[in-house]
């Protein structure tokens, strides 16, 4: 393969040299080279056991109001917590990138299992001492990390696994982190009932203890050890030459937009292909979110009558439970769709359509309970599938020398959209009214807002054209950056 | 799905037991679908009230 000459090369083999850092050689990337007739189907498991687990981050509002007593203090001062762990997802994904690019899966996922559940130990250890900074420490700080690298760390080995469907393969590892929610919240409902006897899960106002939640907490990390670490020892790296049978690298190179070149994630943040899908990601998130953050109060206030509404509150929370079925479906359907129809035209549908269904949200949705839901429910499909297509969007654009890295430095648009949408909808709903007395018009204005991110997003979308050939990397590079050459696959595969 | 192919037949191969695949996957299928039921009866009560 033929590579125009980098620019730079030197440069970039130099500072790649630099950001090496040692690992254990158990966890080493060398250890993990496949031998020839490894099933790759036992890749996904590997990867859906990290994401399981710490997809938990997404159910922490089934102890929010336990903590909010045993700490006898504020909503906001609890829900610090959780901003604090994704705001630390998106620097340490950004910040780890590379590092998890160079030594590996293995290494990624082992040290992803030990800030997690580092995280739950410290925050037990504040629950049981009283002490919410340590929950902020552990949880927030320590869980963050965990969180980051274990999201970024699976992904570019399952599209190394599956050139011929990325987004088949990213979509399964990325529905897990939607997955994982769904098991953590009726899971620790149950589990918070066995620690605290006079905590009924199936009666609205029963609020578990404290030391429920410690022990919730205890428990989790015991459980997430031994799931994280069983993906860590099960994940394999394949060979630099190793191909699916019958798969041609050169049959997706004539797909527009994609590429059989390299580039670092140095150079990536350095082009504007990054920065447009960094736009389209931030957009497409802060829509969906803003529907996700009100789900429950928004069905009730859509059908508001006079004092109460035609939602009653068992039926506000199943609809919370058909959108995140919907979310977590929509990484995996959509973005195993993206794979025949291609990456761009995937985000103009999410994008798109989107603009489409939030004006029929904002003007129709309150005319009939089935409208509401099917549009709601398809829009945060779209918000998933957003998440779970962009990497391989990302791989298509850069190849997949650092694309777990690049990920990582896109992912801090989830965390600014994580900012950005809730305050969107929050300020608007708090200048129409008091909670509990809004109702569908007083929505409208935050629905027409959010037509405008979808609308950048998607010019932002169209924008994007193949990555300029200088920055590609030459081969030199990328063999110096993963240490996978011959010699050293034949002596150490195992 | 048969799903390897290597331009270097020298190296020592492999044979992935398709009990293990198997064992991976009900590993992390059996929590998925816990999650996956438990959700969708509550998601239900959307449409019995």
């Amino acid at each position: 393969m033929s590579h125009p000459v980098a620019p730079n090369r030197l440069a970039v083999v130099r500072s790649v040299r630099t950001s090496y850092v040692a690992v254990p050689s158990f966890l080493a990337r060398e250890r993990i080279i496949a031998k020839p007739g490894f099933n790759r189907w036992l890749i996904p498991p590997a990867a859906l056991a990290v994401h399981l687990c710490i997809g938990q981050a997404y159910a922490t509002s089934v102890y929010k109001t336990a903590l909010v007593n045993h700490f006898d203090t504020s909503l906001t001062a609890i829900g610090i917590i959780f901003s604090i762990a994704i705001v630390m997802l998106g620097l340490s994904a950004a910040v780890f990138g590379t590092w998890v690019d160079r030594n590996g899966p293995r290494a990624a996922m082992f040290t992803a299992a030990v800030f997690w559940v580092s995280g739950f130990l410290v925050g037990a250890l504040g629950i049981y001492t009283r002490q919410l900074w340590l929950l902020y420490l552990g949880y927030g700080v320590l869980g963050g990390i965990g969180l980051g690298i274990g999201y970024i760390s699976p992904v570019s080995t399952l599209i190394k696994w599956f050139p011929d469907r990325p987004g088949l393969a990213t979509g399964m590892a990325i529905m897990g982190f939607g997955g994982g929610a769904l098991v953590a919240s009726p899971l620790s409902r149950q589990l918070m009932s066995y620690y605290d006897a006079d905590y009924d899960p199936s009666v609205a106002d029963s609020v578990p203890a404290g030391s429920a939640v410690g022990a919730l907490f205890l428990t989790l990390a015991a459980l997430y050890l031994v799931f994280m670490m069983f993906g860590a020892f099960l994940v394999r790296v394949p060979a630099a030459d190793w191909r699916p049978k019958g798969f041609d690298p050169l049959t997706v190179k004539q797909k527009a937009l994609v590429t059989t070149e390299n580039v670092s994630a140095n150079n990536a943040i350095k082009t504007p292909q990054f920065w447009l899908l960094w736009t389209v990601l931030f957009c497409n998130v802060t829509a969906g979110i803003g529907i996700l953050e009100q789900a429950s109060p928004m069905i009730q206030d859509f059908f508001r009558t006079g004092e109460g509404s035609l939602v009653a509150a068992s039926a506000a929370a199943g609809f919370v439970g058909v959108l995140s079925l919907f979310n977590m479906g929509g990484r995996f359907v959509w973005s195993s769709t993206s794979d025949f129809i291609g990456r761009k035209p995937m985000y103009m549908i999410y994008l798109g359509v989107g603009i489409l269904l939030y004006i029929v949200l904002a003007t129709l949705g309150s005319t009939a309970t089935w409208i509401f839901v099917l549009t709601a429910a398809l829009i945060i499909s779209f918000y998933g599938g957003g998440f779970s297509t962009v990497p391989a969007y990302l791989r298509d654009l850069f190849g997949t020398f650092q694309v777990g890295a690049i990920h990582g430095r896109l992912l801090t648009a989830w965390s600014a959209a994580g900012v950005a949408g809730p305050l969107i909808i929050n300020g608007v709903l708090d200048a129409r009214g008091t909670p509990g007395q809004l109702v569908a018009g007083d929505y409208r204005p935050a629905l027409f807002i959010m037509v405008g991110p979808l609308a950048v997003g998607f010019v932002a979308n169209l924008l994007i054209k193949p990555v300029d050939a200088k920055w590609h990397e030459s081969e030199d590079a990328v063999e110096q950056f993963t240490h996978e050459n011959p010699t050293q696959e034949r002596s150490a595969a195992r | 799905m048969s799903s390897t192919a290597s331009t270097d037949d020298r190296r020592p191969t492999t044979h992935t037991p398709a009990g293990l695949i198997a064992f991976a996957w009900t590993l992390v299928g059996v929590p998925l679908a816990y999650g996956l039921f438990q959700t969708v009866k509550t998601a239900a009560k959307l449409f019995t009230g």
